[in-house]
């Protein structure tokens, strides 16, 4: 483990890996200077180096799927998910499948969502809980939530209990883990759209397509925080269990598993939220629901109805989260023995006489069972007005911003990506890895860039590259501000902390309403929704940080005279960096996914051939895509932990 | 679920009259995709079925992407193939076998490059496609620089604009926008400016109805044209023409969708709309601003006398 170097640390053998990285750097540069004496072979990756990934992929995946007979075992699989998906299909919105008995009238799912929220987490929680249940029954949206929580309710149960499964694996065996490792890192890595090509080729389209993949895209996390769990239980705890006499299973079941129950259920909430945000984008793949509404009130450019759509898909978002969260807390209680079982579960004792009542009500009283359409009130009309008047009044603002950015920022930017000779990216990332962390380092990113130059989609990179980072300047600039400024106060800290927190519940499909809103559909409105999307990590991460500094180090520096913004920048900041660096990285990992998302409102870089290669149901392609995006996110992310970590130690923190 | 739905059907047996019996009560699938007549389309034949008693369903997929679906059976047929657009897949999902070709629609159609009358005004050499050249300066934007712009459809529409461009030697720059709604709004945007704009349209469609206008005239579509880059006027290339004018609007069907909804089967060989209905039902979502499912009631409830003959014998 290398230390960068810095003013502070510096010792002469340090002193010349930077040297090298930066001879290195400028060696770059200088080969860039001369790009009209290079031959072609140095510009552009030469037809040699171009490696034909994509048919292999095809050729590895007709072989599975067509001689290996693979794709029987996929579509036996995908027939036992559908068999659930009819089931709560037909409870949740009345698909006409077994068995037979739904839909459940929605004041008894409002109820029965107001009394999980009252259990996990009293009054509050419930209000939330069935207000969102009461908002998107009255919105008339009834059928399209339905249809996006039908999947959901199977989804997130199968995909946490294979995490489980996985994570625990990997805990016993550690060449498990081992293997596991550069999979998850990658496939957390992978954008969305890379993960839903291979499921339309084995599974094909419509809701259970959707279930699967989202499964799939779910299922890292748990696999993660299972394993972090139970790496953490004391051994103390397992010694006890093992003086009780537990056998093997026992031990798991009884001792490990609850010793590590926080961290499981964290990650049975990261699943959720997932899921969630996987089931809106499904829609590319023939997911119905509100995914599907919102891409279509979208590409209809109808503001005011995707206005209403997404509000749904926010609440049902917070509410998730706050649910799963307050279960997260909520420790298992206790009773006195010889305490009646209708006392020990009085809360299930009243939801079944709530749940009974409201089947009673709908029966009496048609509108508490289902509210047609017709019935439905919108507030679409009136949002639509408001929103045509405030797009009118800011119009000269936007329409000289979009200009301003396409003219002197955007085409200027990627006109110079585009004439870098792909050997100097190659240089300077090479040179970059030296001075973080030798040649180690330098070879890994040099490994990472060097397969996006042998992928052949050089251009479509690099054109994904500048609005990367250009997304992330923006981001950064705007979120250390926001960062600083919030952080002077430990009101305003919260309230921010707690703005982010909600934000970052969100489907990024969210985040394309305002923008699509605001500049129409054209790049500076991916470029926005990009960095709306990459501001809040950056934001939370630069207040933990800064709010992180040890006090004695801020106190120390009060009695030295300091004022507030010497403090600022002589002392929290250094401190906090390598925190921030953290919330760079995720800054850098959500604007790719964004960046990637945002192409179906027309961008020219690799979610555009993405997007091509889902049309054309390419897998190799779709997937060489993808892995191009997950290297340019891997190489970020080594850089920045690498030097996070040096950062941390020189400073002395954990 | 297969032997559940057979179940099903043979308890109907004793109960519905015998035209029923056969017919599975598995719902009939149909996609919808990103354009307004389509989806109007497949909500009123969905409509349709289900008067005469059929289940249905609707999956939102790509428009290409469909095709592959369709021969599995995942989806069950697709209303709206446009030669110029879907042309190709169609034609590749055939050769492999599970769909087939379930009729036309009384429909000419015709998918081109298209300028609103401003447009025409200010280059007054087109329709002829050589003229585009000379007026590049007129139609180029912030994002084009000096070229021309070219307003595409969607990418899965895959159209080939830019290799068109290309083979005829044109100062184009290809812009896809996000969906065909982002095409009128563009084309609204570019009259509200007097500013002229050359973008993807096609026939029957709405816009003709709203806006006046024309499609530039290619070199004449021709056998080879899109594979063979010696043929045509550019010894080099491919796409060296246009789309090809009054190309065929066809359904296609499942090739099990004959035995296990043959009522509904039936139904479909009878659909076909004309020019005008396909316009019609874009301009209702498009323009009226409808939602697609009120667009289709609308337009049954309106046009009775064309559907009711399709279903007769049946309900």
């Amino acid at each position: 483990m290398n230390i960068a170097p810095t003013e502070t640390l510096r010792s002469d053998f340090r002193f010349d890996d930077a040297r090298i990285g930066q001879f290195i750097i400028a060696a770059a540069a200088a080969v860039a200077l001369l790009r009209f004496q290079l031959p072609e072979s140095l510009v552009r990756p030469p037809d040699w180096l171009v490696l034909p990934f994509a048919d292999w992929i095809n050729a590895a995946f007709g072989f599975i799927k067509d001689d290996l007979g693979f794709i029987y075992a996929t579509r036996a699989f995908a027939s036992i998910v559908e068999w659930f998906l009819d089931v709560t299909g037909n409870l949740l919105y009345g698909r006409n499948r077994w068995p037979r008995i739904g839909p459940l009238p929605w004041t008894t799912i409002a109820v029965t969502a107001a009394v999980i929220g009252y259990a996990l987490n009293g009054w509050r929680l419930a209000l939330l809980c069935g207000g969102t249940f009461v908002w998107i029954a009255l919105m008339g949206q009834w059928k399209w939530a339905m249809e996006t929580l039908s999947v959901i309710v199977v989804a997130a149960p199968v995909s946490a209990l294979l995490g489980i499964a996985l994570g625990i694996a990997a805990w016993r065996r550690q060449y498990v883990e081992r293997i596991i490792n550069p999979f998850l890192n990658i496939a957390q890595s992978l954008p969305h759209f890379a993960y839903m090509i291979p499921v339309v080729v084995f599974i094909g389209v419509g809701p259970k397509a959707g279930a699967i993949v989202t499964m799939i895209f779910a299922a890292p996390p748990m696999i993660r925080m299972t394993l972090l769990g139970m790496k953490k239980v004391a051994p103390e705890i397992v010694e006890s269990g093992k003086m009780c006499g537990s056998s093997g299973w026992q031990l798991l079941r009884h001792v490990r598993i609850p010793s590590a129950r926080t961290e499981i259920l964290l990650g049975v909430n990261q699943v959720i939220m997932q899921c969630l945000a996987m089931v809106v984008l499904a829609s590319f793949i023939g997911m119905p629901g509100l995914g599907q509404k919102l891409l279509q009130l979208l590409q209809g450019l109808k503001i005011g109805r995707s206005l209403e759509i997404g509000i749904t898909i926010v609440l049902i978002a917070v509410m998730l989260d706050r649910c799963s969260k307050a279960w997260v807390v909520k420790q298992p209680k206790h009773f006195e023995r010889g305490t009646p079982w209708y006392a020990r579960h009085w809360i299930l004792v009243a939801w079944a006489a709530l749940a009974a009542g409201t089947v009673a009500l709908s029966l009496a009283w048609p509108l508490a069972d289902q509210i047609p359409r017709k019935h439905a009130l919108t507030v679409s009309r009136e949002a639509d007005f408001l929103v045509d008047w405030f797009v009118r009044l800011v119009d000269p603002v936007t329409q000289w911003l979009r200009g301003f950015l396409i003219r002197f920022v955007f085409i200027p930017m990627r006109d110079a990506y585009l004439w870098l000779p792909f050997v100097s990216v190659l240089a300077f990332w090479f040179g970059l890895g030296w001075i973080v962390g030798r040649w180690r380092s330098a070879l890994v990113c040099l490994g990472f860039f060097g397969m996006i130059a042998m992928s052949g989609w050089w251009d479509r990179a690099m054109i994904t590259a500048y609005m990367i980072t250009f997304s992330v300047l923006i981001a950064v600039a705007i979120g250390l501000s926001l960062g600083i400024w919030a952080s002077r106060r430990e009101s305003r800290a919260k309230f921010a902390l707690l703005v982010c927190d909600t934000a970052q519940t969100f489907p990024s499909f969210i985040y394309l309403i305002p923008v699509v809103m605001l500049f129409g559909v054209n790049d500076v409105a991916a470029i926005g929704a990009v960095i709306t999307f990459a501001l809040v990590p950056f934001t939370r991460y630069t207040i933990e940080g800064l709010k992180g500094t040890p006090s004695e180090l801020v106190e120390s520096s009060a009695m030295c005279g300091a004022s507030y913004w010497q403090q600022l920048w002589k002392v929290r900041f250094p401190m906090a960096l390598p925190t921030i660096a953290v919330g760079l990285n995720q800054t850098i990992m959500f604007s790719l996914f964004m960046v990637i998302i945002a192409a179906f409102i027309g961008t020219q870089d690799l979610g555009q051939e993405m997007q091509r290669a889902l049309s054309s149901t390419d897998v190799g392609k779709g997937l060489v895509l993808g892995f191009c995006v997950a290297f340019m996110g891997l190489m970020a992310d080594h850089l920045i932990m690498k030097w996070s970590d040096s950062r941390k130690k020189a400073l002395g923190l954990n | 679920m297969k032997y559940l739905g057979k179940a099903a059907a043979a308890a109907a047996i004793a109960a519905v009259p015998s035209w029923a019996a056969a017919n599975s009560s598995d719902p009939i699938i149909i996609p919808l995709h990103n354009w307004s007549s389509q989806i109007v389309m497949s909500n009123l034949v969905g409509t349709i079925f289900e008067t005469a008693g059929f289940n249905v369903e609707y999956v939102t997929t790509d428009s290409q992407a469909v095709y592959e679906s369709i021969r599995l059976g995942d989806v069950t047929l697709e209303l709206e193939v446009w030669e110029g657009a879907f042309g190709v897949a169609f034609n590749e999902a055939l050769a492999k076998g599970g769909l087939h070709d379930a009729g036309d629609h009384e429909v000419s159609s015709r998918e081109e490059w298209w300028y609103p009358s401003w447009a025409g005004e200010a280059c007054p050499g087109l329709p002829d496609w050589t003229a585009l050249n000379d007026c590049a300066h007129l139609f180029a934007t912030p994002e084009t620089g000096d070229k021309g712009r070219f307003l595409g459809g969607p990418v899965d529409w895959l159209k080939h604009d830019q290799e068109r461009a290309e083979g005829l030697g044109l100062n184009y720059v290809v812009v896809n926008a996000g969906s065909a709604a982002a095409l009128w709004a563009e084309l609204a945007a570019a009259e509200k400016a007097n500013r002229p704009i050359l973008l993807f349209n096609w026939t029957p469609n709405f816009v003709e109805a709203v806006w006046d206008g024309a499609f530039v005239e290619f070199p004449p579509y021709f056998e080879g044209c899109k594979t063979d880059a010696s043929l045509g006027i550019n010894p080099d290339m491919t796409y060296d023409c246009g789309n090809p004018t009054g190309g065929y609007l066809k359904k296609a069907a499942w090739d099990g969708m004959e035995e296990n909804w043959p009522g509904a089967y039936a139904i479909l060989k009878k659909v076909s709309f004309t020019n005008a209905n396909v316009a019609e039902m874009a301009k209702l979502v498009d323009i009226d601003g409808m939602e697609p499912e009120d667009a289709a009631a609308k337009w049954l409830e309106e046009n009775e006398e064309i559907w009711k003959p399709w279903i007769e014998g049946m309900s």
